[in-house]
């Protein structure tokens, strides 16, 4: 018999562990507990809006079905959950929109804003006693050096992202990554968290380019011409097992696939992609949450949808269990090691005391199907293996948890 | 008589006194995606023959004269009838939208159905074919156990992380009980008194008191050298007797032996990768296993509590059941 098959018997019996039992009748004249929703239209230059043009309520629709999902459940609990939304344009005053929200006494609110906007909607002094969910940025020092005592992150951060592809690529013994960065600030920052990811799992960067060429060659007659050319005599040169693509605009990285100069494969933001949410993902009961999606918002669900319905979940899960639609019992309960959430991803989520980011598996896939979820097994951790992915509580710059 | 003779009938009559009660049973397995059901010689406990049936495979119940496998074919949205004497497929019978598991009321004449995409359970009438009843219950309803007196339904949903008690003859829900997260497996005790409930996030399995809807025990699990991520209850068999009961654990690929009197983990026992199902013979001598990632099933010795052997029935095998 191998050392992993020896088995331990252990037991654990709570005699008498009297959990809350729910009247079958639903008082119809309680008082819904009222979630915020704060977003700001952005406008995004999409590069093949005849492919997959962006959708506009990002996010939101993702926070609308989690509101169906906790009424459900409220049925059976006496509890209803209502959605305050403020959507507002892209010269908007988010700040008035977060006031208006909070004078409503919405102690919950998510959001799906830029970092700058974020952190000023958070910081405002009557926003103190509120809990203000991030499902719409993923920069790292939102997790760090600007993380928030009221900020809560269901969307995973880069970090996250880069150790969950990083993971994978060892366990493939793909060590050797050649790094292509985009000129945006997102691509800088993806790219500053794969380098940090490769020096954390001990892979190879063997080269770190940026991505100089203009886009715009796509529409011509015969631009592949071109563009094929680029991509080759950028790649030309290097040894190098994978492309790590750090490009959140979508502005080049499908386009390096079958166009480097060696046979190579891609990956990071478009080719293998690390996400929190894929369309092609079915495991785990994912499938039911991709159909009601499909249903309400007549599309596929986004990342972003995915951190707003988890937001919401998380908040409708905490009144379940804690039996109460006080806000200040449900944030408690949140953020304690007891609150488990059931994602679609095989394991419990729950919110990191440290940084309060969310913990989660995150997926890896190909547009058409989903290749592996990291973390990867073989990554140990002392706690939750969840915690090889991002920052872990020794190396945390958030000093406010 | 030549001694040869004599000593060739002692090694007869050791070699029957050895080899345990013969079985004249036939193990069921359906293959969630292979879209099969396998049909196992329970003596030999090799595949006799497998049957190509509707889209992925689920949940399968036997009728009450065990002439039929109903079987959840989720993709399809019916539930399949399997003739065992033929081994034809007959006339499907309507279920709702994605069927995943269900369970036969002791009359044998009704099937119950959790129906995931739309919140509801359908109850189905056998004889009719037809939907003659839902009833609205939480977000992705699972596991269905019903009372041994036909009185009560449990049902389980996912999200909602609740067993609902449903009273049959209105079918009105009773009771909401908060369990841990995402509930699979409702199983009711022989006795009709208690009600487990396995929880595959949470990693537990809830004791629910059926008269109070209080859970009176809740069961955790430990197993060395597998990560508590890794433990994850879903199927959940309970001898008649209530001296064992067994947890099939998923992706650690245990199952657990629970004294059914006490709630004590006696022992883990190793099968298959991502152990699901289980589902005792006849008899109670012998429990089977579905293991869906290393596509076989495991054959567990009721009374010494070892693994016999582990078969390969096809591509991810989901239920099982034992014909007697």
């Amino acid at each position: 018999m191998s050392v992993i098959a020896r088995v331990w018997p252990v037991f654990v019996i709570v005699p008498a562990l009297f959990w809350p039992l729910f009247a079958a009748a639903q008082d119809p004249s309680a008082t819904p507990l009222t979630i915020g929703f704060l977003a700001q239209a952005t406008h995004r230059q999409a590069p093949q809006p005849f492919l997959d043009p962006p959708p506009a309520d990002e996010g939101l629709v993702g926070a609308r079905l989690a509101i169906d999902d906790d009424n459900t459940t409220g049925r059976f609990a006496g509890q209803q959950f209502a959605l305050a939304e403020e959507v507002v344009p892209e010269d908007g005053d988010v700040i008035g929109a977060m006031r208006k929200l909070l004078a409503r006494q919405i102690r919950f609110i998510v959001t799906d804003l830029p970092e700058a906007t974020l952190l000023a909607a958070a910081d405002l002094p009557e926003a103190k006693v509120a809990t203000v969910f991030n499902a719409g940025a993923a920069d790292d020092d939102l997790r760090g050096e600007k993380c928030r005592a009221n900020l809560l992150n269901t969307l995973p951060s880069r970090a996250m992202l880069a150790d969950a592809l990083v993971e994978y690529l060892l366990v493939k013994q793909w060590r050797n990554i050649f790094l292509v960065v985009g000129p945006g600030d997102g691509d800088r920052a993806y790219a500053a968290a794969v380098r940090r990811a490769v020096g954390k799992f001990h892979a190879r960067l063997v080269a770190d380019k940026p991505w100089t060429y203009q886009p715009g060659a796509r529409r011509s007659d015969t631009g592949h011409y071109a563009i094929a050319a680029e991509v080759a005599r950028f790649t030309q040169g290097v040894s190098y097992d994978v492309l790590v693509v750090a490009d959140e605009e979508d502005a080049f990285g499908d386009y390096l696939s079958y166009a480097t100069y060696d046979p190579r494969l891609v990956a990071g933001t478009q080719g293998l992609i690390a996400a929190a949410w894929a369309r092609p993902h079915q495991e785990w009961g994912a499938t039911q949450l991709q159909d009601r999606f499909l249903r309400l918002a007549k599309r596929w669900m986004t990342d972003r949808d995915y951190a707003g319905w988890l937001a919401v979940r998380a908040i409708g899960e905490a009144a379940t269990r804690t039996q109460s639609l006080d806000p200040a019992v449900i944030a408690a309960y949140m953020r304690g090691d007891k609150f488990q959430l059931g994602g679609y991803k095989g394991q419990a989520l729950s919110f990191r005391p440290w940084d309060g980011q969310m913990r989660q598996a995150i997926l890896l896939y190909q547009p058409r199907a989903l290749v592996s979820v990291s973390p990867q097994p073989g990554f140990l951790h002392q706690v939750s293996e969840l915690d090889t992915l991002g920052i872990d509580r020794p190396e945390t710059k958030c000093r406010v948890q | 008589m030549p001694r040869s003779m004599i000593s060739l009938i002692f090694a007869f009559l050791l070699i029957a006194a050895i080899v345990p009660t013969t079985h004249a049973e036939t193990v069921l397995v359906s293959n969630e995606k292979g879209n099969s059901i396998a049909v196992l010689d329970g003596k030999t406990l090799t595949v006799q023959k497998t049957i190509r049936v509707g889209e992925r495979p689920r949940g399968i119940v036997l009728s009450k004269d065990n002439k039929t496998l109903y079987i959840c074919a989720s993709d399809d949205n019916v539930i399949q009838q399997l003739d065992l004497d033929t081994l034809k497929l007959k006339q499907p019978l309507p279920s709702g939208a994605d069927p995943e598991s269900f369970a036969l009321h002791p009359d044998g004449k009704h099937l119950y159905v959790s129906n995931e995409d739309n919140n509801v359970v359908s109850v189905v009438d056998i004889a009719a074919r037809r939907v003659v009843a839902e009833i609205p219950v939480g977000v992705e309803p699972e596991g269905v156990g019903i009372s041994p007196d036909g009185k009560w339904i449990v049902n389980t949903s996912e999200t909602t992380s609740m067993a609902h008690f449903i009273d049959n003859e209105t079918h009105k829900v009773v009771a909401n009980v908060l369990v841990d997260a995402r509930p699979r497996h409702a199983e009711w005790t022989a006795d009709g008194k208690e009600v487990w409930v396995s929880s595959e996030i949470g990693g537990t399995v809830s004791v629910i008191d059926a008269a109070s809807h209080q859970i009176t025990h809740k069961i955790g699990f430990a197993v060395q050298g597998v990560s508590g991520d890794s433990v994850h209850p879903v199927g959940i068999a309970i001898g008649k007797d209530r001296k064992l009961a067994f947890i099939a654990l998923g992706t650690a690929n245990r199952v657990a032996v629970v004294d059914a009197a006490t709630y004590e983990v006696k022992k883990y026992l190793l099968v298959g990768q991502r152990v699901w199902n289980l589902a005792f013979s006849p008899d109670e001598t012998r429990l089977y296993t579905t293991n869906g990632v290393s596509n076989d099933i495991s054959e567990i010795d009721v009374a010494n509590l070892k693994v016999l052997r582990s078969v390969p029935v096809g591509e991810q095998p989901w239920g099982v059941v034992v014909r007697p």
